[in-house]
C-alpha cells in the first residue's frame, strides 16, 4: 500500500516502509532536503516541520501517521509568520553554518502563529528544543522580536 | 599537495586510530611534485577553447580567485571551507573591495583541491603545503593574496576600458562595479569588460588601496552572502547531495577504540528491505541501502565479531587517576622556562595552588559527518564539507587506489566543523571512498554518520589535568609553575614531523601564563600519556584548557593579593599591549569601575586570552541560585586587527561564547571500560537558547594591523570569566569541568 502524503499542498505517493520516519521520507524520497537530520531522537529540532500547523519533529514521526495531514516543510513555508521570520533572519544575519536554521525557522514561525508578541522567556521556552551548535541564539531572539514587530505593523496597517 | 618534508615513518597511521589507510612515500612524492605545477596568480587559460576569437569581447575573466562573467556577476573562489565562520562573506569582501565591485554582484564558490594555488599560506612557513581551513587563519592568510587578486583584476578591467575608449587608464574610475571615464562620459560594467580584460597580460605589483578608502572592508552593515540560502532551506550540504542511483551507507564501527572487525554475519542485515550491500572496510563494516532508513535498519540487524586485543579498555575515571599521579610525579618535558620558578615560588608571600581537570569533548557539529563518493575506473569524485581538501584528496586516492589528481574534491558548505572535519587521516572521507571501492563503484554512495556515531566516534578534545602553583614575591613579581598532563594531538600524525619541536606538541601546551603575561619566573612542563582514545583539535584547541587554568589562577592570585582582577592583570601586561587594550575595553564597556551590586548570588568575573593572533577579553555577570549558574551578561572585546567583516566578527564572538559556555556548563564525554557512555544529545548535553546569556555585547578594538582570526578566539575566555564570576558570587572555586557547583562545594567543605 503506498503512503499518501500532502506536502506543501501537493499530494504525493510513496512506496516506503510505514515506520520510516517522515524525515527520511521527505528527504530521501521526495528530495525535499531543506529539512535536516541532527539526532533522530527528537532532541535537536533540526528536522522540524509543521503538521497541521504544529511544529513537529519529523525524525520520530512515522510516515504512516502523517498520512492525510497537511505537512509543511521549509520549502513550503509561506504563512505571514513564516515570511516574517525568514526576512528577519536574513536582515539580522542570523545563520552561521545554517544547518539548524530550517528547524529554527519552522519553530519560530509556529511560535509567532500562536503567540504574536513573545517575550524573551516565551522564546526561550518555545525554542529550547532547537539546538544551534553555532550558538546563534542571541540573534534568533532578536529576529523573532523583529518578525513580531513586522507582523503587528502589517496587521494594523 | 600536502607536506614537502614528510618522512616515511610519519606517514604511518597512528597506532591508536582504527586502521586508516596509509599514504605511501611514493604517493607523497607524487603529491609533492604536483605542488610545483600550479600558478599563484594570473590568468588560467585566457582565451581558451570555449571562448570567442580574438576580436570578440564577450567572455569571462577567469583568475584563480575570481571570475568576472559577462552577466556581470563576480564569483569569488574560496579556497576555504564555509562552516559558519563567515569566510564566504569575509573572503569575497576583500576581493570586492579592491575590485570596487558592488556587493550585490558578488557570488562565491569553493575552489578545487589544488596546491600551491589554494594552499593555506599560514602553514607554509612551517613547511606544510596543504589546502586546509583551520587555526582561524582563513581571512588572515588570504588578506594580501585576495587584495592583490582583486586589485589585479581591477587593473585589467580598467586597461580593457582604456583600450576600448582610447583614453588613459589613469583617467578611469571604478565604483560599485561600474567603470567610468568622466571626460567622455563613457561607462561599462565589469561584466562588459571581462572578455576584453581576459586577453590582456596580467600586470605585476598592482598598487593596493589605502585602507582609509575601504568601503566594503569594515562595513558594519554588510549582509552575509549565505544568509538567504540558509534562511530558506536552499543551502546545499553534503547530506543534501542527490545523485542518480545513489545509495546510502552507514558504518558499524568498533565498540572500543582500537578494535577491529574480525568477522561479520550479514544475513539478517541483507534481509532488511532496501539493503543492497554489506561490505567490510578498514574502519568497520558498511551497510548500504537504498535510503537512510534501510541502511540504518540493516545496521541494527548486522552482527560483527570484534578483535579487541589492541583496544583501549580503560575508563575516564582510571585515566584521570593516572593523570593525577603523573602530574604529581616526575616532570617530563619542559615546555617553557623563565627565571627561577621553584625558588621564587618557595619564597612567595602569597601563593595559590590548583588542580584542574578537563574532560574529553565531542565537537558535535550540527550536521553529522557526511560525504558522497562517485567512483569510476579512473576517477573518484567526493562531495563533502571538506576542511582539509588536499589531505582528503590523498586519503580518498589511497582508499580507492587512484592518484590524487584523479580525485575531484567538491567542497560544500559544512554544517559546522569546529575542527572535526580536518582529521590528519581524513577519517570519514576515506570511509566513503573505501565503501565505493568495496562496492566496485556500482553506484554513487552517500555515507551518513548518525548522531550516535558522532558522539561515540572519538576525535575528542583531549582529557587534561593541570597542576598549578602561582605566587607573588616580596618584590611584587609573579612566579608560575604548571604541570600539564594530556594526550598529544599531533604526535603520530603526518603533522608531527613539521609541527612538533623537541618533542613538544604546541597544540597540547600553548597559551600558558608564561607566554601571555610578563612573568619573571615560570616553568611549564608536559607529560603526554599514551591512551588509545583518538583526539583532535576542538575549537581553539589547547586554549580550551590552557586559558581556563591560567585565567582562574591569575584571578585567584589577584584575590589573594587583595587586588582588583583587572588592575592586577594590567600590571602583568606591560609587554602585551594588545591584551591590555582588549582588557581595558571590555572592562570599560562592562562598567567594571562601578561597584557590582552586592546581591546574593550575583558575581562578575573577567578573563583575557590570546589565541590564533587575536586577543579577546570577556567580562561575565552571573547569578547563582542553589547550584544553578545563570550567565546574565557577557561583555566581549576583541582585537583581531582590521575587522574585515565586523558583523561576522561579532557573530563569531557570540558563537564562541555560546560554544565555550556549552562546554563549561555541560560538555563531558566519559568512558567506562573503554566504552563511550554518551550517545546523543540527551546524554551529551549542549547549550540551548534558554542558557544563552540575554545580553552578549561585542566591541571591536580599532586596529590598523592585518586581520587575524575570529573563528576560535572567542571560545577560551568565557569559561574562566564565568568561573571567576561564580567565585566572586559564592567563594567556591571551580577547577573541574564541566561546572558542578554542588560537587565543588562538597569538596571545599
Ligand atoms: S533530528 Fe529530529 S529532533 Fe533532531
Ligand atoms: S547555524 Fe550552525 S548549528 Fe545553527
Amino acid at each position: 500500500m503506498p503512503i499518501k502524503l500532502i506536502v506543501n499542498g501537493q499530494a504525493r505517493e510513496l512506496d516506503v516502509d510505514p515506520d520510516m520516519p517522515l524525515l527520511w521520507a521527505i528527504r530521501d524520497h521526495l528530495q525535499l532536503t531543506g529539512t535536516k537530520f541532527g539526532c533522530g531522537m527528537a532532541l535537536c529540532g533540526a528536522c522540524t516541520v509543521h503538521i497541521d500547523g504544529q511544529a513537529t519533529r519529523s525524525c520520530v514521526t512515522p510516515v504512516a501517521t502523517a498520512q492525510g495531514r497537511q505537512i509543511t516543510t521549509i520549502e513550503g513555508l509561506s504563512t505571514p509568520a513564516g515570511h516574517a521570520v525568514q526576512q528577519a533572519w536574513i536582515a539580522l544575519n542570523v545563520p552561521q553554518c545554517g544547518y539548524c536554521q530550517s528547524g529554527q525557522l519552522m519553530s519560530a514561525a509556529a511560535l509567532l502563529a500562536s503567540n504574536p508578541h513573545p517575550s524573551d522567556a516565551d522564546i526561550d521556552s518555545a525554542m529550547a528544543g532547537n539546538i544551534c551548535r553555532c550558538a546563534t541564539y542571541v540573534r534568533i531572539r532578536g529576529a523573532i522580536h523583529q518578525a513580531a514587530e513586522t507582523l503587528s505593523a502589517g496587521a494594523t496597517a | 599537495m600536502y607536506f614537502r618534508h614528510i618522512e616515511d615513518e610519519s606517514a604511518a597511521s597512528p597506532a591508536t586510530s582504527p586502521s586508516p589507510p596509509e599514504l605511501t612515500r611514493r604517493q607523497f612524492l607524487q603529491l609533492t611534485s604536483l605542488a610545483g605545477s600550479g600558478l599563484t596568480l594570473g590568468i588560467l587559460l585566457p582565451g581558451c577553447g570555449s571562448q570567442p576569437g580574438a576580436g570578440s569581447v564577450a567572455g569571462p575573466l577567469t583568475m584563480p580567485f575570481l571570475r568576472v562573467a559577462p552577466d556581470n556577476t563576480v564569483t569569488v573562489i574560496s579556497k576555504h571551507l564555509e562552516a559558519g565562520q563567515g569566510v564566504w562573506t569575509g573572503l569575497p569582501a576583500i576581493v570586492a573591495e579592491e575590485l570596487d565591485a558592488s556587493w550585490a554582484q558578488i557570488r562565491v564558490e569553493s575552489a578545487p583541491a589544488e596546491v600551491p594555488t589554494y594552499q593555506n599560506m599560514a602553514f607554509v612557513p612551517m613547511g606544510v603545503h596543504a589546502q586546509l581551513t583551520g587555526g582561524s587563519t582563513a581571512v588572515a592568510n588570504s588578506w594580501q593574496q585576495l587584495r592583490e587578486a582583486g586589485a589585479t583584476a581591477r587593473a585589467m578591467l580598467v586597461a580593457a576600458a582604456a583600450a576600448r575608449w582610447g583614453v588613459p587608464a589613469t583617467d578611469i574610475t571604478v565604483s560599485e562595479g561600474v567603470v567610468s571615464h568622466a571626460g567622455t562620459g563613457r561607462k561599462a560594467t565589469l561584466g562588459e569588460l571581462a572578455g576584453a580584460a581576459a586577453k590582456l597580460p596580467v600586470p605585476a605589483n598592482v598598487p593596493l588601496k589605502n585602507p582609509t578608502d575601504f568601503k566594503i572592508v569594515g562595513n558594519e552593515q554588510l549582509p552575509r552572502l549565505d544568509a538567504r540560502a540558509k534562511s530558506t532551506g536552499k543551502q546545499q550540504f553534503a547530506i543534501d547531495v542527490m545523485l542518480p542511483e545513489m545509495m546510502t551507507a552507514v558504518v558499524m564501527r568498533p565498540p572500543r577504540f582500537g578494535a577491529r572487525a574480525s568477522s561479520f554475519d550479514a544475513s539478517k542485515a541483507k534481509a532488511v528491505a532496501g539493503v543492497v550491500d554489506v561490505v567490510q572496510i578498514p574502519r568497520g563494516v558498511a551497510v548500504v541501502g537504498r535510503d537512510m532508513w534501510s541502511a540504518k535498519k540493516g545496521r541494527e540487524a548486522l552482527s560483527v565479531t570484534w578483535d579487541e586485543s589492541d583496544a583501549e579498555k580503560r575508563g575516564t575515571t582510571e585515566l584521570m587517576k593516572e593523570y593525577r599521579a603523573l602530574g604529581r610525579g616526575k616532570e617530563a618535558l619542559t615546555v617553557k622556562e623563565v627565571g627561577e620558578a621553584d625558588a621564587a615560588l618557595a619564597h612567595a608571600v602569597k601563593r595559590v595552588e590548583g588542580e584542574f581537570e578537563f574532560p574529553y569533548l565531542a565537537h558535535a557539529t550540527m550536521e553529522p559527518l557526511t560525504a558522497v563518493c562517485r567512483l569510476s575506473p579512473d576517477k573518484c569524485e567526493i562531495w563533502a564539507g571538506c576542511q582539509f581538501q588536499t589531505g582528503d584528496q590523498a586519503a580518498a586516492a589511497a582508499a580507492v587506489g587512484l592518484k590524487p589528481e584523479q580525485v575531484t574534491i567538491n567542497t560544500l558548505a559544512a554544517g559546522g566543523t569546529f575542527g572535526r572535519r580536518a582529521t590528519p587521516d581524513s577519517d570519514y572521507i576515506s570511509e566513503v571512498a573505501s565503501i565505493a571501492k568495496a562496492t566496485g563503484g556500482k553506484y554513487p554512495v552517500r555515507l551518513i554518520w548518525t548522531r550516535e556515531d558522532d558522539i561515540t566516534g572519538g576525535r575528542y578534545r583531549p582529557l587534561n589535568y593541570h597542576r598549578i602553583t602561582a605566587g607573588l614575591g616580596k618584590d611584587g613579581k609573579v612566579a608560575y609553575g604548571q604541570r600539564i598532563v594530556g594526550q598529544s594531538i599531533l604526535i603520530g600524525t603526518p603533522f608531527e614531523s613539521v609541527l612538533v619541536k623537541n618533542g613538544i606538541d604546541p597544540t597540547a601546551t600553548g597559551g600558558s601564563a608564561a607566554e601571555q603575561y610578563d612573568l619573571d619566573h615560570a616553568r611549564v612542563s608536559w607529560t603526554p600519556p599514551k591512551v588509545g582514545v583518538p583526539v583532535l583539535w576542538w575549537r581553539s584547541v589547547e586554549h580550551t584548557h590552557m586559558a581556563y587554568s591560567k585565567e582562574v589562577m591569575i584571578d585567584e592570585l589577584a584575590q589573594a593579593a587583595g587586588e582588583d582582577p583587572v588592575a592586577f592583570r594590567l600590571k602583568l601586561l606591560g609587554k602585551h599591549p594588545r591584551h591590555a587594550g582588549a582588557l581595558k575595553l571590555a572592562a570599560e564597556k562592562a562598567g567594571w569601575d562601578n561597584p557590582f551590586p552586592k546581591e546574593k548570588g550575583r558575581g562578575r568575573g573577567v578573563a583575557v586570552h590570546e589565541s590564533f593572533g587575536s586577543v579577546v577579553a570577556q567580562v561575565a555577570e552571573v547569578t547563582v541560585s542553589g547550584n544553578k549558574i545563570t550567565v546574565d551578561r557577557v561583555v566581549c572585546a576583541v582585537d583581531c586587527g582590521i575587522a574585515v567583516t565586523p558583523d561576522v566578527v561579532k557573530a563569531q564572538m557570540q558563537s564562541g561564547i555560546g560554544y565555550g559556555l556549552s562546554a563549561a556548563l555541560y560538555g563531558k564525554i566519559t568512558l567506562t571500560d573503554g566504552h563511550v557512555d554518551q550517545t546523543n544529545f540527551h546524554q551529551y548535553q549542549v547549550l540551548r537558547i534558554n542558557d544563552m546569556p540575554r545580553a552578549v555585547e561585542v566591541h571591536i578594538v580599532p586596529s590598523r594591523n592585518p586581520p587575524s582570526g575570529v573563528g576560535e578566539p572567542g571560545v577560551p575566555p568565557i569559561a574562566p570569566a564565568v568561573a571567576n564570576a561564580v567565585r566572586a558570587a559564592t567563594g567556591t572555586r571551580l577547577h573541574t569541568l564541566p561546572f558542578d557547583l554542588a560537587a565543588a562545594r562538597r569538596a571545599k567543605a
